[in-house]
């Protein structure tokens, strides 16, 4: 692609007709996710998602809608933006300089990227956990209560019930309750991922970002966490990325399969999986490339 | 060959020999003070020298034999020894004869011709005095006034003499005290109120008030000058109490000399002592050592001022450096956008680690000392003037110019702590919804502290042993307080101070008496290596349980 596309693409839209293959793509996955919009409540919607680092464009014109308590998952080959994507969720590219953003994400009707929105406030209500465990140094009890002391809440019994209620959604609050005054790092790796969920759904948050959440994991650790996000979607909006497409296959109920910074392909994951409507992304879950 | 080149055994040989080069010099280095500074403090025996002269009369010394020495027979000549025909080599020994008040030289060489065997009598004693170094002799008579208390054949003389010196060391206690503590108290008071009329005449104010406040002052300045009396007279008593006791003493050349137990510290029978006892009285003197104020131009006594100023400079220093130098790390590291003008201020802070110290001295003494504290003194201390207070060199301004010296090391070394924080923990703070203040503040300065304990360590060992620019902002070779005392405010940040370093560099290079203080020099390096150990310990021990804590977080 060249940057006369580029511009072309950004400048005028989505209503201009464009000649190439990949301008068509976004307007097919609209009319396959119109196919569930029936029954499922939208809680994020997508429209003309550009972002570019610096001159390189690395999301093309991302249209995507993502249903209520359900889990959503990005998958495709490194660098295709699927990190990327998930981070424009709760602004993390707002920390990188170079980042520029154009077009809009619609959370509960409401552009989050919107002069009047405040990130800290959005950030509260999309929670993320991360590719490595990043428990904060100190005990585990107050790891998960980091996000509500921000908030300005030092009552022992509420944070003692929500520490509490927190580590049994995720799933850690058995393993760990003689030893919450313990430090975070001496816990094991697929324990501290566990404790970074309850920290995050600690603050109640209404959707929940994965970031390849196990793949720094052992199978045992890994299949936790998946039961975890089972149990989770009850309550949560989930969107994860995953470089394992079996796990993809097992968590989600919707898959995106995103490549070279495109949204090649969205729809219900088993449709996804056992019939793909596109070459590629045929090519992709059958391990021909990627 | 090739091979063993290729094996790598060669490189290996090399790495180790640079290790074990590295560990002789440090050990071969404290070895070598330990050894010599530490020997001095045990009681050596004291010989009895008898040297036949030429003339046929012998010549008797009492002294402590320092260390013998071979010299060519030309240069005995030389030093107006005459050598007999055929020597071509001869040995001298160095003899501590102290008795420097009654013949003027203390250390003093003696060759061996005509030397008889050295004999060691149990009844020469090493007096140790306040003033004029060691006296060596045999004792007559212990003396109260003018009634003799023991003769030196009775049985009990032992016991009266020790009783008589622990007497006059109490004595001398309770001078010092008074003289100090409420004396020392009531100067300052007089001097505060000598400070107040001055400031009173300085602010014109109205008569009326003024009149009042003078009467005021007198009234307080009488009451202080009566409780003066009271003290005085106290001290006197004590004065004349402890000129009580004389101890009539015999040198080797039969003099007889008439020594005030005031002025004695210690009375011992080197000769006469047991092993064990030595090692007591080892203990004990390098005790006074360590917790004693010198003497006699610091060739005697102890150091003990000079540790604590060391110390305390270095506590002051610490606290200084450590905020501003964090503080400006973070804000390089986080805030600041990393550009041209950053990247200058970096290199620059970075440069200034190179700046030889005493520049800063000159700095210091210039900026700090002349320009901050007189423009201090102008403001606060007017009524003192001419006098200066700030304005002078003192502690303040030499803790402040080793932070600034040491600053670099503490903004460098957080800066690489934070910039090893991994960005997931930033990251993971960001998303639960801090703010960049909350994450910096709750997150990444607690990890960071190992860090900033590293640059704190590197400071101190850095400012506990320099000496250079101390010399220009505030350290003497004696200062007559303690930068601490029970006087308000406490702490005189304006004081001067002594030093470890200065000290070492004042008994070995500018003290009249170099033999004397040769030993002590070894002994405050010593002590001055020793109290850097300690200092980094302690710091490396905080660092450590910090790390601990938060273990594995940047791996």
């Amino acid at each position: 692609m060249t940057t006369e596309n580029i511009d072309d693409a950004s400048a005028s839209g989505q209503s201009v007709p464009r000649p190439e293959v990949k301008a068509g793509k976004p307007r097919r996955v609209l009319e396959r996710e119109s196919a569930f919009a029936v029954d499922e409540k939208v809680k994020i919607e997508v429209s003309d998602l550009n972002l570019y680092y610096g001159s390189e464009r690395a999301l093309k014109g991302i249209n995507l809608v993502i249903p209520e308590k359900r889990v959503t998952a990005f998958i495709g080959p490194s660098g295709c933006g699927k990190s990327t994507l998930l981070r424009c969720f709760n602004r993390m590219n707002d920390l990188v300089d170079i980042c520029r953003i154009e077009g809009e994400i619609r959370m509960d009707g409401q552009n989050i990227y919107d002069r009047a929105v405040d990130v800290a406030e959005l950030r509260r209500s999309v929670g993320m956990v991360f590719q490595k465990p990043n428990p904060f140094p100190k005990s585990i009890y107050e790891n998960v209560a980091y996000g509500l002391r921000l908030q300005g809440v030092n009552s022992r019994r509420l944070l003692d019930e929500v520490v509490e209620r927190s580590l049994r959604a995720a799933a850690l609050w058995d393993e760990v309750k003689d030893r919450l005054q313990d430090n975070a790092f001496s816990m094991s790796g697929g324990q501290q991922q566990r404790l970074v969920i309850a920290r995050a759904i600690a603050i109640e948050p209404e959707v929940i970002l994965l970031d390849e959440p196990a793949s720094a994991l052992d199978p045992i650790s890994t299949l936790k966490i998946e039961e975890l996000i089972n149990e989770l979607k009850k309550d949560y909006t989930i969107i994860i990325v995953t470089h394992n497409m079996q796990q993809a296959a097992r968590v989600s109920d919707y898959t995106a399969f995103m490549y070279m910074g495109d949204m090649v392909e969205y729809g219900d994951t088993n449709t996804l999986f056992t019939n793909p409507g596109k070459k590629q992304t045929e090519d992709y879950i059958t391990g021909r490339y990627g | 060959m090739r091979a063993w080149f290729k094996s790598g055994t060669p490189w290996i040989w090399l790495n180790g020999g640079a290790v074990a080069i590295c560990m002789l010099m440090v050990i071969g280095l404290i070895g070598l003070i330990a050894v010599r500074g530490f020997s001095h403090f045990w009681p050596a025996d004291v010989a009895r020298v008898v040297i036949q002269q030429e003339d046929d009369e012998a010549l008797v010394i009492y002294g402590e034999i320092i260390r013998a020495q071979t010299i060519p027979a030309a240069v005995a000549t030389d030093n107006g020894i005459v050598v007999p025909q055929g020597r071509e080599l001869i040995t001298r020994y160095l003899l501590k004869q102290g008795n420097r008040d009654q013949t003027g030289r203390d250390f003093v060489w003696y060759a061996e011709l005509g030397m008889e065997e050295f004999s060691y009598p149990d009844n020469i004693f090493t007096i140790e005095r306040r003033e004029w170094g060691n006296f060596y002799g045999t004792p007559v008579v212990l003396m109260n006034g003018t009634d003799v208390v023991a003769e030196a054949d009775s049985a009990d003389f032992w016991e009266h003499l020790q009783a008589a010196v622990a007497r006059s060391i109490d004595l001398h206690e309770q001078i010092e005290d008074l003289e100090r503590g409420r004396i020392g108290r009531i100067n300052t008071q007089i001097e505060r109120l000598r400070l107040e009329e001055r400031q009173l005449e300085l602010n014109e104010t109205d008569a009326f008030v003024r009149d009042a406040v003078l009467n005021d002052i007198a009234l307080r300045r009488e009451r202080l000058n009566a409780e003066y009396g009271v003290l005085r007279s106290e001290l006197d008593l004590l004065y004349q109490a402890t000129s009580r006791d004389t101890l009539r003493m015999q040198m080797s050349d039969g003099t007889i000399v008439d020594l005030s137990l005031a002025s004695i510290v210690r009375v011992t029978a080197a000769n006469a002592m047991s092993v064990p006892g030595k090692l007591g009285q080892y203990l004990e003197r390098l005790w006074e050592f360590f917790s004693e104020d010198p003497r006699e131009a610091n060739t005697e006594g102890g150091i003990f001022p000079a540790i604590f100023g060391t110390v305390t400079m270095v506590f002051v220093m610490s606290i200084i450096v450590t905020p501003f130098g964090i503080l400006a790390a973070i804000y390089l590291r986080e805030y600041a956008k990393q550009g041209l003008l950053t990247r200058i201020i970096r290199i620059s802070v970075y440069n200034l680690a190179g700046v030889p110290s005493i520049v800063y001295g000159v700095f210091g003494l210039g900026f700090f000392v002349y320009f901050l504290g007189g423009s201090i003194d102008q403001l606060f201390y007017e009524a003192a003037l001419p006098a200066p207070t700030f304005g002078t060199p003192g502690l303040f301004w030499a803790s402040l110019t080793l932070a600034l010296l040491t600053l670099p090391i503490v903004i460098v070394s957080t800066e690489e702590g934070l910039a090893r924080i991994p960005s997931t923990i930033r990251q993971g703070s960001l998303a639960l919804g801090a703010t960049k203040a909350e994450t910096l503040w709750k997150v990444i300065v607690p990890l960071a502290t190992p860090a900033m304990m590293t640059g704190l360590i590197l400071a101190i060992a850095r400012a506990a042993g320099e000496v250079a620019p101390l010399m220009l902002v505030g350290v003497v070779k004696l200062a007559p307080t303690l930068p601490v005392d029970g006087i308000f405010p406490y702490i005189h940040l304006e004081r001067k101070i002594m030093h470890l370093g200065f000290h070492i560099y004042d008994v070995g290079f500018q003290s009249p008496n170099v033999e004397a203080a040769r030993p002590l020099v070894y002994a405050t390096a010593l002590i001055l290596v020793m109290l850097i150990v300690v200092l980094n310990l302690t710091a490396i021990s905080i660092r450590n349980h910090l790390r601990e804590r938060y273990r594995s977080a940047s791996d």
